[in-house]
C-alpha cells in the first residue's frame, strides 16, 4: 500500500533519523521545515535509502497561511497519508523570564502552530479512512518545573491536543501516536549540563516506528522515562513545588 | 551550544584527550564553526591511538553530517558528508547491487576518517585502497573550501589521502561503489596448520575477498596456524536484522589472560571442520564482524588495548613469521589476529599499503607488551615495513622518516594548505610528523 509521511520541523535529530527510518521502508516522506537547503540534502539520503519520494515542502509553524498548500500537496499523493510534528522551541528559561514575549513564540512552535496543521489534515485523513499521526510532546509537558514551565506548558497543550484529535480520527480509522521523548542525544541538548540516561535519535526513531505499528497511544521514549515520570507526577504539590529538579 | 568540553578516547581507550568539541548537524553549521578558526575534524574514533584526538584544542565531531547526497548508477559514483559510515552505505546499497570499492574491518568507520587514514580491506591485492576509488574530495583548507581530485590537484590530493585530516576538514566526498552479485556473502573457511601452509594459501588465493585468522599464542610446529576466509559476494535470501549485542561492563583483566586465550583460540581454530567447509553470511557478518558487538573494545577492560600492526615487502615473510614466534613466545597475544597479503595499491603518500604481508595482533595494555611493541616496531622498520597510523599509539617519531619515504612531499603539502597548523592533532605531535616544530 502507498504510504506517504509529512515531517514536520525535519531537520531535528530525532525527525532526520525518523525520515530515514521511514524512508527505509520504502514509504514516502515530504520533508517540511525552515531550512530547505539543508532538507535537500536529507531528501536524496532518504530516497537513496529506499523513500518512493522524497520532496522538501517550506513549512513555517508561525505561518499558517501556507499550511493549506501543504495539505493540498499531500493530497496529491494516492494511498495512506500520515504525519510526524517533530517541531518546538525551547528557549531558556531566563530568556522567557527576560522577555515575556518569547512565549508567544514558543507556544506557536510547540502547540498550536501544528495543533492548526493537523486540523487542516484531519478532514483529509478521515475521508480516506486511515493513517497515523505522531506528535512529539515532552516530559516536560508533565508538570511544570522552574526550568522550563513555558515550553512544558506548551508541550502539555500539544499532548492534551493529541489526545482529543486521537480520539476523533479514531473513528474515521486513523490514528494519533504521542510520543515523550526523555533526553535524547540532539544539537538541542548537546553540553547541556544534567543530562543523564541519553538516548540516540535512532533509538527514538525505531520506539516511534514501533508504536505507529502497534497502534500506541502514548509511547515514552525511552520506555523507563514512564516510570521517571510517574513519580514525579506523584510528589505531592507541597513538595514539589519546594523541589528544584 | 555549539561547543562542550568533553574527555574522549581512542578505540583503544589508552590514549586520551580532553577539549572543546562540536557537532555540527547542518554544513551552515560547521561553516560558521570553522571560518570562526579551522579545527581537525573526528569522524566515529575507530583509529586505536591519538589519531582522531586533539588534547587541549578544539575537534569537530562529524558524525551527524552523514548524509548521502547523490547518486550516479551510471558510473556508480556516490557523493557523501565526511561522517557517512562505510557499513549504512553497504547496508543501502548492498540489496540494490553495489558496495563501497573498499571496506574496513569496522561499518562504523566514516568515509572522511577512512579518506584520512586511506584504509584498506579484504580485497587490497585486487582493489587497492580506499583512496584508489574516491574521485574527489570537498576540502576545507585554511584558504577556503578546495575541490581536491586525483587529476586537478594532485599532489594535495595525494597529501589528504591517507593524510590523517592535516589538509583540510573534509566535508564531502565522491567515492565509487563497486557492482556485487547481492547483500550474502559466500564464504570458504580452510584450517591453515602452520605458518608456511598460511603463507602459501595466501600467495595462491584468487577470491576477490580474502582475510586470515591467525592464532598469536600458537607455538612450535603450529606456528602461524589459523583460519583463511575467502569471500565473494552473491544473492539469495538471507536475515539481514544481526542482532547487535552491547557489552555492559569493563571486563576484569583476567579475561584476557594467556591460558584463557589459549583455550579460546584452540576452539576458534577448531571450530571449523578440518577439511574446511562453504557458509553463506550476512554482508556486514563477514566485512564487520566485531560490529555486532557494539563496544567490544570494553572486553579489554579500564586499562584499555594496542593492536600492533606492520606491514613488511613480499620477500621478508620470514622475518615476520620469526616477529611472530616471538608474539607466540610471549603470551601476552588476544585471539584477535589477522594476516593477510597485500597488494601495491595506494593513493597517498603516507598511505600504510605496500606489497607485502601485513600482520595484526591486539594485545591488553600492559608494560611487557607495550615493550614487545617497541621491539616490533623497531623489527619492521629494519625490514622495510613500515606501522599503521590508524592502530598505532607507541611508536616513536624518529622510526616514522625510514618507514614513509615520502613523508617531506607531505610535509610540503600540508605547510601549504594548513600554515598555521591548526588542523595538528596528537598523533601529529607525537611522531613530529610536520616537521621539527
Amino acid at each position: 500500500m502507498n504510504r506517504t509521511w509529512i515531517i514536520l520541523g525535519a531537520t531535528s535529530s530525532m525527525a532526520r533519523a525518523f525520515a530515514r527510518a521511514v524512508a527505509e521502508t520504502g514509504a514516502g516522506v515530504l520533508l517540511a521545515g525552515r531550512d530547505v537547503e539543508d532538507m535537500a540534502a536529507l531528501a536524496t539520503d532518504c530516497r537513496l535509502r529506499g523513500a518512493a519520494l522524497a520532496e522538501v515542502v517550506a513549512f513555517d509553524a508561525r505561518k499558517p497561511e501556507g499550511f493549506a498548500g501543504i495539505v493540498a500537496r499531500m493530497e496529491q499523493e494516492e494511498g495512506e497519508l500520515n504525519a510526524a510534528v517533530f517541531v518546538g522551541s525551547m528557549p531558556p528559561q531566563a530568556e522567557i523570564d527576560a522577555d515575556p514575549s518569547l512565549i508567544d513564540g514558543t507556544v506557536t512552535d510547540s502547540f498550536t502552530g501544528p495543533a492548526r496543521f493537523l486540523q487542516l489534515l484531519a478532514p483529509v485523513m478521515e475521508a480516506r479512512g486511515g493513517g497515523t499521526v505522531v506528535g512529539v510532546a515532552s516530559v516536560a509537558g508533565d508538570r511544570g518545573r522552574i526550568g522550563n514551565y513555558v515550553y512544558g506548558a506548551a508541550k502539555a497543550g500539544f499532548a492534551t491536543y493529541l489526545s482529543g484529535l486521537r480520539n476523533r480520527l479514531t473513528r474515521a480509522g486513523g490514528h494519533v501516536v504521542t510520543v515523550k521523548p526523555g533526553f535524547v542525544d540532539t544539537s538541542m541538548t548537546w553540553g547541556l549540563p544534567g543530562m543523564f540516561l541519553v538516548a540516540s535519535p535512532e533509538k527514538v526513531a525505531e520506539d516511534i516506528l514501533k508504536a505507529v505499528r502497534k497502534k500506541k497511544n502514548v509511547i515514552y521514549t525511552p520506555f523507563f522515562w514512564r516510570f521517571i515520570m510517574l513519580i514525579i507526577i506523584h510528589i505531592p504539590e507541597f513538595i514539589f513545588k519546594k523541589m528544584k529538579i | 551550544m555549539l561547543w562542550k568540553s568533553a574527555d574522549y578516547t581512542g578505540w583503544g581507550r589508552v590514549l586520551t584527550a580532553t577539549g572543546e568539541v562540536a557537532r555540527p548537524e547542518r554544513q551552515a553549521t560547521l561553516a560558521a564553526a570553522l571560518d570562526d578558526a579551522l579545527a581537525p575534524a573526528m569522524g566515529m574514533r575507530r583509529s586505536y591511538g591519538d589519531a582522531a584526538l586533539n588534547d587541549g584544542g578544539r575537534a569537530i565531531d562529524m558524525t551527524r553530517l552523514d548524509r548521502m547526497l547523490d547518486f550516479d548508477p551510471e558510473t556508480g559514483i556516490l557523493t557523501v558528508e565526511a561522517g557517512a559510515r562505510v557499513g549504512e552505505i553497504a547496508a543501502a546499497f548492498g540489496p540494490k547491487g553495489w558496495l563501497p570499492a573498499v571496506m574496513p574491518g569496522t561499518g562504523f568507520a566514516t568515509v572522511g576518517g577512512c579518506i584520512g587514514q586511506d584504509v584498506h580491506g579484504k580485497n587490497h591485492h585486487h582493489a587497492g585502497s580506499f583512496c584508489e576509488h574516491v574521485t574527489a574530495i570537498t576540502l576545507r583548507t585554511a584558504k577556503g573550501i578546495v575541490e581536491v581530485t586525483p587529476e586537478k590537484n594532485a599532489a594535495l590530493f595525494r597529501a589528504t589521502a591517507g593524510g590523517l585530516g592535516q589538509t583540510g576538514v573534509i566535508l564531502k566526498a565522491k567515492m565509487r561503489l563497486t557492482p556485487c552479485k547481492g547483500d550474502v556473502m559466500v564464504v570458504t573457511e580452510r584450517r591453515m596448520t602452520d605458518w608456511d601452509d598460511f603463507i602459501a594459501h595466501l600467495d595462491m588465493s584468487q577470491a576477490t575477498y580474502t582475510v586470515g585468522w591467525i592464532d598469536a599464542t600458537a607455538k612450535g610446529a603450529a606456528l602461524g596456524r589459523g583460519i583463511l576466509e575467502e569471500g565473494e559476494t552473491g544473492s539469495g535470501l538471507m536475515p539481514t536484522k544481526i542482532k547487535r549485542r552491547k557489552v555492559p561492563l569493563d571486563a576484569p583483566n583476567f579475561a584476557l589472560s594467556s591460558p584463557i586465550v589459549r583455550m579460546f583460540n584452540n576452539a576458534y581454530y577448531r571450530r571449523v571442520p578440518e577439511k574446511g567447509r562453504t557458509v553463506v553470511r550476512p554482508i556486514s557478518d563477514f566485512f564487520f564482524p566485531l560490529d555486532k558487538i557494539h563496544d567490544w573494545n570494553r572486553l579489554y577492560g579500564k586499562r584499555g588495548f594496542h593492536q600492533f600492526q606492520c606491514v613488511v615487502p613480499l620477500d621478508q615473510a620470514p622475518a615476520l613469521r620469526e616477529m611472530l614466534a616471538e608474539i607466540a613466545g610471549s603470551g601476552l597475544a588476544s585471539p584477535l589476529a589477522v594476516l593477510k597479503r597485500m597488494g601495491p595499491g595506494r593513493a597517498g603518500y603516507l598511505s600504510f599499503p605496500m606489497e607485502g604481508y601485513t600482520l595484526a595482533v591486539d594485545f591488553p595494555n600492559r608494560a611487557a607488551a607495550r615493550e614487545l611493541i617497541k621491539h616490533m616496531q623497531a623489527r619492521a622498520a629494519e625490514v622495510g615495513g613500515r606501522i599503521y597510523f590508524a592502530k598505532d599509539s607507541l611508536a616513536r617519531a624518529e622510526e616514522i622518516p625510514a618507514m614513509y619515504p615520502e613523508l617531506d612531499l607531505w610535509r610540503k603539502e600540508v605547510a601549504k594548505a594548513d600554515p598555521d597548523g591548526a588542523l595538528q592533532t596528537d598523533i601529529v605531535r607525537r611522531l613530529k610528523l610536520r616537521g621539527a616544530k
